[in-house]
């Protein structure tokens, strides 16, 4: 048996017709949610599934390589500040253009703080992770005249398919239909293409080797798996998601701030993919909707949000380690065996 | 030669405040292999319990008085840390460690509102003990005398911790606790209680650490985040788990910092990070670290 003809058999397998119904489902509410929701909650969804990007890009180290990143606002920063300098050095609106220098740049970056890193496992691996990535926020912060400091970079509403949309819907200059319609629209399509590419990673062999090596080290070694080189490509590939979902933050927000490059920016990345479940692979992309939704709620309710969000994140790890999806799943499976009984 | 001295007596005062935290940081990961990120907190726990003690003591007590009530700060971060490791970390020492320092991110966030729930937004002072020491005049340069007070307070810590570590019967048992934890548990003894215990002396440490500088840049929001990173800066230099690499991380990280500050502000933590990442590479696990 060739090992395609094995790829493309395990593939069907994991394609079950329950499976492909549910995506669907997800994909037609997900497509229509424009239409029924005010533009505010429309907003709030995009942010969603921007995070939602950013987790699971965030989640090919922790959930399948077994690395725990606390640095990856470097590469939602980098993307983020890639946009903002293109519009503000070369004048460009493209948002395609964007997404291009984005994901180079946090490919960039990644090459470099994935050398060091990739060296180490474990805490020594997190916490290099961290103290790399503060480099960007302190030249950020420091080199204002570049960065623009705490001020920070403002993005203006890009252009979309070098215009198509515009020439095809005609113009509308108000910018909250822009984000959300057009913009919507866009994010979602790069939002389930970064999501089947990411389905296809971890299913292909080089993500079963990244498991393997998550599981056991040694062996995975003995095997065969170049242990150092898969984690640093896993490492440039998860950067690159995560730029590439800070290229897509950056017009939805307007403007970007060493804040993006700040450690607790990493964690809130970090929390996302725990809330959800990092043992499984839709758990980070709930999760990054959740925890969107989770901070709106609790910086309106209270200037305490942090310590709401803390002492969810506390009761989550003592009591919920498997997240939502992982939790949702054990209640599915323990319904089901009880009804057998 | 002014220049030169007050450079040496700035490094030395960012050294001590350094050491005091790393010191915390890295005794709690040789003992527990944990990596407390809510440590940064418990430093500004120290200063803002220091601050507020002294606060209201100034005017009623005797400037010598309020020396002692400085470690009123150290004694809450201590007593913090005696209740939040039985609680917090004690149920996750079987899980993988993601989970631990997961559930110390979370404590940074519920600290770092909790002082600004108690304190408000706004810095808390007291500089009525760095006022009573005034200036001293060394080798020519004048310095403030609480700057020297600290350099000693630091210096006279590291002795302490290196006895307490070396030289005692309980540091024995908590070298053999760090060693292998099984073992020591073995011969008999309570690794309970000597993680209790050596995670209070952590975070005694870091409140020190905290309130012993707060008379000179205050209490406010964010130094706990701000003094966790350069604490971590300064264990990857010196060996994650080593006091010694503690020490001299301390010394390396405080005078770039006071060298950086005065030359080159604006790359200075960036060339902090680039140190700390050559010293990883040519040796994995820091100056002075085992594995």
């Amino acid at each position: 048996m060739s090992a395609p003809g094995s790829v493309a058999a395990a593939t069907q397998a994991l394609l079950t017709p329950g499976r492909l119904a549910a995506v669907a489902l997800s994909l037609l509410v997900l497509g229509v949610l424009p239409l029924i929701l005010p533009p505010f909650d429309t907003l709030q969804v995009s942010y969603g599934l921007i995070l939602g990007i950013a987790a699971l890009g965030f989640n090919l180290l922790l959930g399948y390589t077994g690395l725990l990143s606390f640095g990856h606002s470097a590469f939602f920063g980098t993307g983020a500040y890639a946009a903002a300098f293109l519009v503000k050095y070369w004048g460009v609106r493209s948002m395609e253009a964007f997404i291009v220098a984005g994901v180079l740049a946090s490919l960039l970056v990644a090459a470099l703080i994935g050398a060091v890193c990739v060296r180490y496992t474990r805490i020594f691996f997190g916490i290099l992770a961290l103290a790399l990535s503060q480099v960007l926020w302190s030249l950020a912060l420091k080199l204002f005249w570049v960065t623009g400091g705490t001020d920070g970079l403002r993005v203006p509403t890009p252009t979309l398919l070098g215009g198509a949309f515009t020439q095809a819907f005609g113009v509308q200059t108000d910018k909250t239909a822009f984000l959300a319609y057009r913009y919507y629209y866009y994010v979602l399509a790069v939002f389930v293409l970064a999501t089947t590419v990411m389905w296809v990673i971890v299913h292909s062999p080089f993500g079963k080797a990244l498991q393997a090596i998550r599981d056991n080290e040694v062996r995975a070694e003995f095997v065969g798996v170049q242990v150092r080189r898969y984690r640093y490509v896993a490492f440039l590939v998860s950067g690159a998601f995560t730029g590439l979902a800070g290229v897509l933050w950056v017009p939805l927000n307007g403007l970007t701030t060493p804040e993006v490059l700040y450690w607790p920016f990493s964690g809130r990345i970090v929390f996302m993919a725990v809330l959800g479940g990092f043992r499984t692979f839709w758990g980070p992309i709930v999760g990054a909707f959740v925890y969107n939704y989770l901070e709106v709620w609790a910086v309106s309710a209270t200037v305490y949000w942090q310590l709401v969000l803390g002492v969810i994140l506390v009761a989550l790890v003592l009591t919920m380690p498997t997240g939502l999806v992982g939790t949702a799943g054990q209640l599915l499976a323990w319904l089901r065996r009880s009804r057998r009984a | 030669m002014d220049t030169l001295v007050i450079h040496v007596l700035n490094s030395l005062f960012y050294a001590s405040i350094l050491f005091l935290i790393a010191s915390g940081l890295t005794l709690v990961y040789g003992v527990m292999r944990i990596v407390n990120m809510a440590h940064g907190n418990l430093y500004a726990v120290g200063a803002y319990v220091a601050a507020w003690i002294v606060g209201l003591a100034a005017g009623s007590f005797p400037p010598a008085a309020l020396f002692l009530l400085l470690l009123l700060g150290a004694g809450a971060a201590a007593l913090a840390g005696a209740i939040l490791e039985p609680t917090m970390l004690r149920p996750l020492y079987r899980r993988p460690e993601e989970y631990q320092l997961l559930v110390t991110f979370g404590l940074l966030l519920i600290l770092e509102d909790l002082l600004r729930l108690v304190w408000g937004p706004y810095p808390l002072t007291a500089s009525a003990v760095s006022d009573t020491l005034g200036s001293i005049t060394i080798l020519g340069a004048t310095y403030p005398g609480y700057n020297i007070f600290v350099i000693l307070i630091g210096a006279g810590a590291a002795a302490a911790l290196w006895a307490f570590v070396y030289k005692t019967r309980f540091g024995v048992m908590l070298r053999a606790t760090s060693q292998d934890m099984r073992m020591a548990a073995a011969l008999g003894v309570n690794v309970k209680r000597v993680y209790v215990q050596a995670f209070t002396i952590g975070c005694f440490m870091a409140g020190l650490g905290g309130a012993v500088v707060m008379p000179i840049s205050g209490a406010v929001l964010g130094m706990g985040v701000e003094a966790l990173i350069l604490a971590f800066v300064v264990v990857v230099i010196g060996g994650l788990g080593s006091l010694e690499g503690a020490l001299v991380g301390a010394v390396i990280v405080g005078a770039v910092r006071t060298v950086g500050i005065t030359y080159f502000a604006e790359v200075e933590l960036a060339l902090l990070y680039l140190i700390a990442a050559v010293v990883l590479f040519l040796r994995p696990a820091g100056l002075f670290g085992r594995a």
